[in-house]
């Protein structure tokens, strides 16, 4: 049954949570993106539902990326879905809530012909494309700087924090690199699917974000290495020992969240990926090139997000309260088991889902116009 | 005291947010076989009607189905929110269906719901068929992963509990796939909710027909439905619960509540068919009773005895006082891991763990615990007996008053003079809540039963909680249920708005009532 060994699942799993997020971003990513943009972009009605039904066959297949992410850490990282999700309750608790705002806005919106409802439900749509991702980027700002939770002697976790807390600087701060880059991925996608002022106007926002996206990452990457402490596992590591968390030591260094990159230093292409992406977004997005500058982006969301994770590596959730009870990549995993029969699980079907979304696109591409939706008006949304 | 009230508002706030999900789930379960059965028929027979059909109550699925998303995003994370420990506890077997559930299933339902929307002009009549076959198959899969997850909560199959982790292991991925409970529940399950689709269907072209409007596509709509919800109603009963009984002790302490049986009887045991227990005395006050018939049901034969409640208590009793030595052990164990004895003792009394974690409600530490303590929890083993009992009868009754129903549909829809016999039409219409009357206190005999246990003999449910606090479950649980509310009246508002429009909503001028362009 050793087919894989217990080290290799581990650090496997760690980069499937990341293409799992990573995908999350990209596909779901693109439509909070167009949902954030809404009411500014789309003026009139009709704009607004050409706006709407660029992502309306599409928005819930893309949400699926969120839920399976949210049952793959579960599975995989049992404690991280225990303690980070219990810890940031209230951060948590809204995400949930302006999700709810999708679905229905999506579905209902355009059930009803009355300027007051529609509004409502366009500004609905705007918080649920909007708080998410900027709630994302508080909470990785928070992982960053540790996270104060403790485990008692039955491995109950146990958070000391605020949710006040969370919105500290630095948190704040990468709320904003993840807020903007999201949303440069909508606008480019928008951009990608409409035509005349709808499109300006998104290639517009497009270049605004990919801008805030390159300065903010950029301030946050110093930030990080000047001013706040990383965690280093200071005990011997067995990476095939049975999960205890409560097993290493941890020592807070300065500078420690450079410590990969001076180890590896093919780990730079990550942050390098950032910038490039979002870089090349931004020139070919002005050149029109709109279908090559959503993969950019997507190139660079995937280096910001790496960035993160590459920094902390092995760390996966530390903790400021006490760092020894931190989680890391080996000893907050689920059995080798359950690791190897979803990881058989993933590979067989990621594939396959890949292969229908990407048939589901096809069948809805080209651009959409105010033609197309007054034509199908009892239909489209 | 205050953790009480963190444990009580974290089984509130559970309850209700899925028991919200489960007012939209059954409708989708059932309505997108219906929505495939008129669309192949469309395209075996290319009538438009059966296209309007599919696109019309497409319609109002769809208004349905967003609910249906919205209220289980929360449930997919409340886990973790509010349960954490739970979460940590079983993540390594429970995390895995629901993981899969996401691969597998939602990602299928919900890709493909969008093309069955948007792609009638893109898609062939056969490309199109598929799309919505697959959607089918997409949300039944995800009940069925979603039934194993909770199937293992009744019966928890296939894992050990690892003194090195402090948690429960899968040993066998494939026992928990095929646990009997698991596959009871889903067959039992998905069949309300075909019965709730058809029910839907059925009521709402009632109303066409009583209005006299329409009558051509509601008379196809009602036939069709009537045929569907016939055979789901039968295999809701037939094939329902019917190994659910027999497998596992989780299922024989709600069996025993469940109708109330107090004593073990000799064999075949008679079956109350209505009773007043009491709690206090833990009798019934009084009962009418059937003779043989529980043994038959309960057993499928005529020797073996059905374990009555005193005598449950009685056994729990022994194995809660086994489970004081294995939290003894455990406890020096993890304190060193080497020490033998320790080993050994936790070796052999490991199976009743739980069991003495449940003195924890009483005594933080359990070495500590008095024979009173033990008398108590073993008490709580058994759910409260009346709200069981009643409900479990609301559920039957409703489920034979829809097989009378649908058996009346069917016969006259055969006869073909159904939209002439207004009573039944008015009983349809009627008869409207009566699936989801009977799926909500299905669920509340199902998990209500299940208590004091999250995962039964294994995790007591005043451990598995989040270490919150009682304000952040007092304001999480206003802001669901406030929340929810308010899109549930909305939803209801544009399903009946949009039910009352008819076939005419599609816009296509062949309908009364259309809608202006
Ligand atoms: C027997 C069926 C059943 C049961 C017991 C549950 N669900 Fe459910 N769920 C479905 C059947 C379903 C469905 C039929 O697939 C839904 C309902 C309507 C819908 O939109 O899809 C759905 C939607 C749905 C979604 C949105 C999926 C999407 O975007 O397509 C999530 C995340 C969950 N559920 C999660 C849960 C969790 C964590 C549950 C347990 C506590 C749960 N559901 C109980
Ligand atoms: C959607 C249909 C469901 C409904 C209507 C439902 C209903 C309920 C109810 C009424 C309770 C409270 C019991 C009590 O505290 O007395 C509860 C608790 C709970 N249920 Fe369910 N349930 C559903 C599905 C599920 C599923 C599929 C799972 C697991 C996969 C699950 C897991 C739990 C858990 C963890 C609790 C909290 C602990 C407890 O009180 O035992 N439920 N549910
Ligand atoms: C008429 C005969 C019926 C019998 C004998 C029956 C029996 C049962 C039993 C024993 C349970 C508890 C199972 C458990 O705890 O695991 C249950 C649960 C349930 N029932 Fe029924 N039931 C009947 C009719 C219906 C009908 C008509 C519906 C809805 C249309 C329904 C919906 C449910 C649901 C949703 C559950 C919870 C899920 C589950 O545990 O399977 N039942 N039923």
């Amino acid at each position: 049954m050793e087919l894989i060994d217990y080290p290799t699942l581990k650090l496997l799993w760690w980069l499937l949570v990341g293409v799992l997020l990573v995908g999350f971003a990209v596909m779901d990513g693109h439509d909070m993106g167009v949902g954030t943009l809404l009411p500014f972009v789309g003026r009139s009605d009709i704009e607004r539902r050409v706006i709407i039904n660029t992502v309306g066959p599409h928005w819930d297949g893309n949400q699926v990326w969120f839920i399976t992410g949210g049952g793959a850490i579960f599975a995989a990282w049992p404690l991280v879905y225990a303690t980070a999700f219990s810890g940031f309750y209230w951060a948590m608790l809204l995400v949930l809530w302006a999700l709810f705002f999708r679905p229905v806005g999506f579905d209902y919106r355009s059930k009803i012909d009355n300027p007051r409802w529609r509004s409502t439900w366009d500004w609905g749509l705007f918080i649920g494309g909007f708080v998410p991702p900027v709630v994302f980027g508080i909470a990785f700002g928070n992982l960053l700087q540790g996270v104060p939770f403790r485990f008692d002697a039955n491995l109950v976790s146990h958070y000391e924090g605020s949710f006040w807390q969370l919105l500290n600087p630095f948190g704040l701060l990468c709320g904003v690199v993840s807020s903007a880059m999201i949303t440069c991925h909508g606008a480019v996608y928008l951009a990608h699917r409409t035509e005349g002022v709808i499109q300006a106007r998104a290639a517009r926002a497009a270049q605004a974000c990919a801008l805030v996206t390159l300065a903010a990452f950029s301030v946050a990457g110093l930030w990080l290495a000047r001013g706040i402490d990383g965690y280093v596992i200071t005990s011997a590591l067995d990476a095939a020992a049975l999960p205890d968390p409560l097993a290493k030591t941890v020592a807070v260094v300065p500078g420690a969240w450079l410590a990969n990159y001076a180890r590896t230093p093919a780990a730079m292409l990550v942050p390098v990926a950032g910038y490039l992406g979002f870089v090349l977004a931004l020139l070919l997005v002005r050149g029109g090139r709109t279908f090559a500058a959503f993969w950019c982006s997507a190139l660079g969301m995937a280096g910001v997000i790496g960035t993160a994770a590459v920094s902390m590596f092995p760390f996966v959730m530390p903790s400021s309260l006490d760092p020894a009870a931190s989680l890391t990549v080996w000893d907050s995993v689920s059995s080798h088991r359950t690791l190897f029969i979803m990881l058989v699980a993933t590979v067989i079907f990621m594939p396959i889902i890949i292969l229908y979304t990407r048939w589901a696109y096809s069948v809805m591409r080209g651009k959409v116009t105010a033609a197309y939706v007054k034509e199908n008006s009892h239909s489209a949304y | 005291m205050a953790i009480d009230s963190v444990v009580e508002l974290s089984r509130l706030q559970f309850a209700a947010t899925a028991m919200y999900h489960f007012l939209f789930v059954p409708l989708t379960l059932g309505m997108v076989w219906l929505l495939v059965i008129m669309e192949s028929v469309y395209v075996m027979t290319g009538k438009q009607v059966y296209k309007d059909m599919t696109r019309f109550w497409g319609k109002l699925f769809g208004i349905n189905f967003a609910l249906g998303v919205t209220t289980g995003i929360t449930l997919e994370f409340q886990f973790g929110t509010n349960w954490a420990y739970y979460s940590h506890y079983v993540g390594d077997i429970f995390g895995a269906p629901l993981a899969i559930e996401g691969l597998m299933a939602f990602f299928l339902e919900s890709t493909f719901i969008g093309l069955f929307f948007f792609g009638w002009d893109r898609l062939s009549r056969q490309q199109h068929l598929l799309v919505t076959l697959l959607m089918a198959v997409g949300t039944n899969l995800s009940a069925l992963w979603i039934l194993i997850a909770n199937g293992w909560m009744q019966n928890p199959v296939g894992a050990e509990f690892s003194y090195h982790t402090m948690r429960m292991e899968m040993t066998d991925f494939w026992a928990v796939v095929f646990n009997p409970d698991a596959q009871a529940k889903f067959v039992h399950t998905v069949s309300a909710g075909y019965v709730t689709g058809a029910m839907f269907v059925l009521a709402v072209s009632s109303w066409y027909l009583l209005k006299g409007r329409d009558t051509e596509f509601a008379k196809k709509s009602f036939r069709i439905a009537a045929a569907f919800g016939f055979a789901s109603v039968c295999s809701v009963i037939v094939l329902g619960d019917e190994s659910g009984y027999t497998v596992g002790e989780a299922q024989q302490t709600k069996l025993a509540a469940m109708e109330a049986m107090w004593h073990t009887e000799p064999a075949p045991a008679s079956f109350n068919l209505i009773a007043w227990p009491n709690e206090v005395e833990m009798k019934n006050d009084w009962a009418v009773e059937i003779p043989w018939v529980m043994g038959i049901i309960g057993t499928r034969s005529l020797d073996k005895q059905i374990p009555g409640i005193h005598e449950i208590v009685e056994k729990n009793a022994r194995r809660i006082e086994s489970g004081i030595h294995a939290v003894k052990a455990l406890e020096a164990l993890r304190a060193n891991r080497n020490d033998a004895a320790a080993l050994a003792k936790f070796e052999a009394h490991k199976a009743d763990l739980g069991f003495g974690l449940l003195l924890k409600k009483y005594s933080a530490d359990v070495a500590q615990a008095t024979p009173q303590m033990i008398a108590l929890a073993a008490r709580d083993t058994i759910p409260k007996v009346a709200p069981m009992f009643w409900a479990f009868r609301a559920m039957v009754g409703l489920g034979f008053w829809m097989l009378a129903l649908f058996g009346a549909a069917l016969w006259f829809s055969v006869k073909g003079c159904f939209d002439r016999r207004r009573w039944l039409l008015k009983a349809a219409l009627y008869s409207l809540p009566a699936p989801w009357l009977a799926c909500e206190v299905g669920w509340f005999v199902a998990e209500y039963g299940r208590q004091p246990w999250t995962i039964y003999g294994v995790l007591p449910t005043h451990l598995s909680v989040s270490t919150l606090s009682a304000q952040s479950l007092y304001g999480s649980l206003a802001g669901f249920v406030g929340f929810y509310t308010v899109l549930l009246i909305v939803e209801v508002y544009l399903m009946v708005k949009f039910a009352r429009q008819g076939p005419g909503s599609l816009g296509t001028g062949r309908y009364a009532n259309e809608a202006a362009h």
